[in-house]
């Protein structure tokens, strides 16, 4: 069996910081990720992030990207794709699905960047084709470079849903109306703002009744919310639609963490269930770390800080670099980078999608 | 349809164009799509038909985490079409229930 001193599960933005700071100070590091390209959701951000200049802001997330891939090279990072990790042991032995084959791997220190999911809305015709996550359609025409569908619906109207109907309009289509059951817009101002120049209405207090179609969508049914979020009967109005993006949050993606034992904890404002960590990203069980959206939804630039935490907690832990003065002053910046990061909106200010 | 002209993102030139089968039938698609955006990309939303209640099903998450859009390739059940780089000359079955292992029989 191989063995290593480090492995990172998942090489987007937070698995990819990690490991690169990890090397930086010697780790050799390896990532494990289980699809066939590296850089996560990276790739299909083709915004220009916020934050401060030394958090890449103003960078458009592909080239953020792309940085970090260059960066991983330099510094000798080994990432393994088609890697799917199915499992970890009492003994720090990852199962993995190596392209198709059963292998494994043990670690000293595993640092967990598994990220997220997107939630889902359930409603009668939620499951009909057409019916997709916000991320999905993202996906579909910045990457892919096809268009979910002629005729869009968003549901949701937090960061996600005003960015990603942007991206659809870049694309070539104009998204009909964006819905939220939110007495308010819930993503930021400058966001809406585009939006609303671009004609496209935001509706608010009304969600989602049912999707109509018989193989695919075809009509779309709202209807209106009081204060409480329940439906006020006789409120119905619908939309000729063949696609209902779901930008309505995400779930951080701890099956890993839970498989081992990590304690987890319910905050409902980071997403739901995540796994407890300290001021070094350790988890509750000593050689298990973890970083980004999995421990807690907010930003891409908060997942890469959390990150380099992690890493360099590592290379800190397995010996890389002494545990003194210097070396603990370099976990304090990555941490005031992370408070000057989260200012302004709290910790998990960016959750409703 | 296809996103070719791009504010931010280069021209989607034309790769090389492939053909795959669905059910049998010849499809056009392009080096470097997915199965389902190829399938997409040709006016198909469907991807399978559940095992239970014979309903319709299509992407819903892309980034191969939420299984909804599984289908037969070359004789394989259950492969995740979203995540998946449609190859020239390959057979892809809509999928109907769980599928059948035709590979090993």
């Amino acid at each position: 069996m191989r063995k290593v001193n480090l492995v990172v599960v998942g090489a987007g933005p937070a698995g990819l910081s990690a490991s690169i700071e990890a090397a930086k100070h010697g780790v050799k590091a390896l990532v494990l990720d289980e699809n066939h390209k590296p850089g996560g959701q990276l790739f299909k951000q083709i915004h220009k992030f916020f934050g401060s200049e030394q958090q890449m802001a103003g960078t458009r997330g592909y080239e953020i990207g792309t940085k970090l891939l260059n960066l991983a090279k330099e510094y000798g990072v080994e990432i393994k794709l088609n890697n799917r990790v199915i499992g970890i042991d009492d003994h720090n032995t990852l199962a993995i699905i190596d392209n198709h084959k059963y292998s494994e791997i043990r670690a000293k220190k595993i640092i967990l960047c598994c990220g997220a999911t997107e939630k889902p809305l359930a409603f009668p015709g939620w499951t009909l084709p057409g019916v997709m996550g916000a991320g999905a359609a993202q996906t579909l025409v910045n990457i892919h470079r096809v268009v979910p569908g002629e005729k869009i619906i968003m549901v949701g109207s937090g960061n996600v849903g005003l960015i990603v109907t942007y991206h659809l309009l870049q694309a070539g289509v104009k998204v009909k109306a964006i819905i939220d059951a939110s007495h308010k817009i819930t993503g930021y101002g400058v966001h809406a703002a585009k939006i609303k120049r671009a004609g496209i209405p935001i509706i608010l207090r009304y969600t989602v009744n049912r999707a109509m179609g018989t193989n695919q969508v075809e009509k779309v049914e709202l209807i209106q919310v009081d204060k409480s979020f329940n439906k006020i009967p006789c409120t119905q109005i619908s939309f000729d639609v063949d696609t209902i993006c779901l930008a309505v949050g995400l779930s951080p993606s701890t099956e890993l963490a839970r498989m081992i034992g990590c304690k987890l904890y319910y905050h409902p404002k980071l997403g739901g269930y995540i796994p407890m960590v300290n001021q070094y990203m350790q988890t509750t069980i000593e050689d298990i770390y973890a970083a980004g959206d999995m421990t807690g939804i907010e930003e891409a630039s908060i997942a890469m800080e959390e990150g380099r935490l992690a890493g360099l907690a590592c290379a800190i832990s397995l010996g890389y670099i002494s545990d003194n003065a210097q070396s603990q002053k370099a976990l304090e910046n990555i941490r005031s980078n992370l408070s000057q990061l989260r200012m302004g909106n709290g910790k998990g200010g960016i959750i409703n999608g | 349809m296809r996103v070719i002209h791009h504010p931010i993102l280069n021209e989607n030139r034309q790769n090389k164009k492939i053909t795959f089968y669905l059910d049998g039938e010849a499809i056009e698609a392009m080096e470097g799509d997915t199965i389902a955006s190829a399938l997409l990309a040709n006016g198909r939303k469907v991807c399978r038909y559940t095992r239970k209640n014979n309903e319709p099903r299509g992407i819903f998450c892309s980034i191969g985490r939420c299984n909804d859009c599984l289908v037969t390739v070359n004789g394989i059940p259950n492969v995740c079409s979203c995540v998946t780089p449609v190859k020239d000359g390959m057979n892809i079955k809509i999928q109907k229930g769980n599928g059948e292992w035709e590979a090993l029989t």
